[in-house]
């Protein structure tokens, strides 16, 4: 080892260079490993939107599509039910669906859909995720005064109008999620996609 | 004697840990008041080397059993949804093959290393026994990983080496059916290397790499020379003459070797990943048939030498016990070095001829036996792949005859550079 002086800058400037070309190595080498924590291609295909076919759907009935390993319902509404939508209003947490996390621009209305016979909206409870129980059936006087059909859920006591709209008083935070969907015929939503209005779909 | 908390009496949030856990001790301990010797050559890069493939074995193998899925009936796809649809799933399963081979070039010039420099001699027997046993278990874990593609290759190796056990007189079948767990090798065979090829044997092998490394630093490192750096010490600080601080010179240095070592090991996961077909065989990239064995069945390169010296050993008494037995001998064999030579000197360097010539040999014949065990059995082959294993058991057993007898040269004081 030699006794001459050591040269301190040179030194700090070589330890600095490669520390930083070191660090950019490690980034280098790090990104893969977290990048294919990624959904892979397969998951991509499998999350891909589901094609809803409504021509048979009954009014005041519910059909059930899984899009994205969850429940999505298609409720078509009758004339009584989307009267019924602004008698319960008073009793509601956020009845102008204010907290935009939970529906997409274009359901941020009193209906909460693009059109107000079809409610769309993800069959899982706001409050710890199960699936609420839907009640057309009104009065119930076992569910609350002033019921006008809507959605009860077992688990915890929450309850949601039939535009998914969540009650004041209720374990549940916020309105029921309306997904991403558009009508790509009268008789067909595509649930996953928003609508097409500069001429192109896209995916959610 | 207890403990005592703290013996540097640091500050602060460094004094608070140290206060509570042994951290800037281990730091001195280990790296910047660890004192080799100044001389290491090219051939003391292997030991770091070896732990940086341990640490990519162990990382990508982390991130491969995220998406891998044992079992007979999904092995194969998993892994080729692994090459596909993961996002660079097949970067990291390429470093994962090339590091097990990468594994063993590494291990054998680190053997190497300690047998022509006497790094097994008196006081540093442990840590060539732990070594050994780190060999060993890196063969079972070499051999575990290799099934777990479940291609034909992975199928027929499997049944091939698990048959070994069924040449045990008496419970050998019955042994062969246990290890299985089934008539054949099958879904629960794969099973269960699975979980000894990412849990169990990992254990292990971390655990010897802990010993190894703890055995070497309590007695010193050897260096080419051979020469003991305590024996001269400075009188006042007391640190080893020839010796230099681990950290900052050896970290710094061995950086440069890992940068040698990640060129090559890069250039061969980008532009030839399988190796021209010896880091991924050819049979394994179709899935396990239990119908259609492969052409020629020969293990991964780095157990070519074993193989052929199982090969090669005839059959007797009517049972072929005798050939496992050899394979067996020939990694025990290993363990008993620091025994066998008695060279009252410890490096190559200061041997003498017979020696020197004796591993000159012994490396050659060993290059030789691996590349004969992968060939197709015949006459010559097997001819060839007989004296080959004479002789690598003859460097062994003569040891203590030719290293007793052997012309040595005075070996220095000080180290030479």
């Amino acid at each position: 080892m030699s006794n001459e002086g050591v040269d301190g800058s040179r030194r700090r400037f070589l330890t600095t260079a490669t520390s930083v070309v070191g660090a950019v190595g490690a980034a280098a080498v790090v990104w893969p490993f977290l990048a294919s924590l990624k959904p892979s291609a397969k998951a991509k295909a499998l999350g891909a939107p589901v094609i809803a076919d409504i021509t048979t759907l009954e009014p005041g009935m519910r059909a059930t599509y899984l899009w994205r390993g969850q429940p999505m319902w298609i409720v078509r509404r009758t004339p009584e039910m989307l009267d019924g939508l602004k008698k319960v209003e008073p009793d509601l947490l956020d009845p102008n669906s204010t907290n935009t996390s939970q529906q997409p621009a274009y359901a941020k209305n009193e209906f909460r859909a693009i059109k107000p016979e079809f409610m769309v909206m993800k069959g899982v409870c706001t409050h710890l995720g199960c699936s609420p129980t839907l009640r057309t059936d009104h009065p119930a006087p076992d569910i609350i005064a002033n019921w006008q059909g809507g959605f009860y859920c077992p688990c915890h006591g929450s309850k949601f109008d039939l535009a998914g709209r969540v009650y004041k008083g209720v374990p549940a935070p916020s309105n029921i999620v309306v997904p991403p969907h558009r009508y790509e015929t009268d008789k067909i939503i595509v649930i996953g996609e928003d609508p097409k209005d500069d001429g192109t779909a896209k995916a959610a | 004697m207890a403990i005592t908390p703290n013996p540097y009496k640091t500050t602060g949030f460094l004094g608070w840990i140290d206060d509570r856990f042994p951290l800037t001790k281990m730091w001195k301990d280990h790296l910047s008041e660890y004192y080799a010797p100044k001389n290491f050559n090219f051939f003391y890069y292997f030991g770091s080397l070896a732990l940086l493939v341990l640490v990519n074995q162990l990382l990508t193998g982390i991130f491969l059993t995220m998406n891998y899925k044992p079992g007979a009936e999904t092995a194969f796809d998993s892994v080729e949804y692994i090459m596909r649809d993961v996002p660079w799933g097949n970067v990291i399963r390429y470093m994962h093959s090339t590091g097990a081979s990468a594994f063993f070039v590494v291990v054998f010039l680190h053997m190497f290393r300690g047998l022509i420099y006497g790094s097994a001699k008196k006081p540093r027997e442990l840590i060539w026994v732990f070594g050994s046993l780190i060999f060993l278990v890196l063969m079972a874990e070499a051999f575990c990983g290799y099934v777990l593609p479940w291609g034909n290759m992975s199928y027929w190796g499997a049944s091939v080496i698990i048959n070994l056990f069924g040449t045990i007189p008496f419970i050998g079948p019955d042994l062969v059916t246990w290890i299985q767990g089934d008539f054949v090798p099958s879904d629960a065979t794969l099973n269960r290397l699975f979980s000894l090829h990412v849990i169990a044997l990992p254990f292990v092998l971390v655990g010897l790499v802990f010993a190894h490394i703890l055995a070497l630093h309590e007695v010193g490192s050897n260096n080419p020379d051979g020469v003991e750096i305590k024996k001269h010490k400075d009188p006042v600080t007391h640190i080893p003459l020839d010796g230099i601080p681990f950290h900052p010179y050896y970290t710094v240095k061995d950086l440069v070797g890992v940068s040698g070592f990640l060129i090559i090991f890069c250039a061969v996961i980008f532009f030839i990943p399988d190796g021209g077909g010896y880091f991924l065989e050819a049979p394994n990239f179709t899935p396990a048939s239990q119908l259609n064995t492969p052409e020629h069945i020969a293990p991964a390169w780095y157990f070519g030498s074993f193989y052929g010296m199982l090969r090669a050993t005839p059959s007797a008494f009517g049972t072929q016990i005798w050939g496992v037995l050899v394979m067996g001998a020939a990694v025990v064999i290993l363990f008993f070095l620091p025994w066998l030579d008695k060279s009252p000197v410890k490096s190559i360097r200061y041997k003498g001829p017979i020696t020197k010539a004796a591993v000159t040999i012994f490396a050659i014949n060993f290059v030789l036996l691996n590349y004969f065990g992968l060939q197709k059995p015949s006459p010559t082959v097997t001819v060839i792949s007989q004296i080959g294993t004479i002789i690598y058991f003859a460097f062994f057993l003569l040891m203590p005859w030719y290293t007793k007898i052997d012309k040595t040269k005075p070996v220095p004081e000080r180290v030479t550079e």
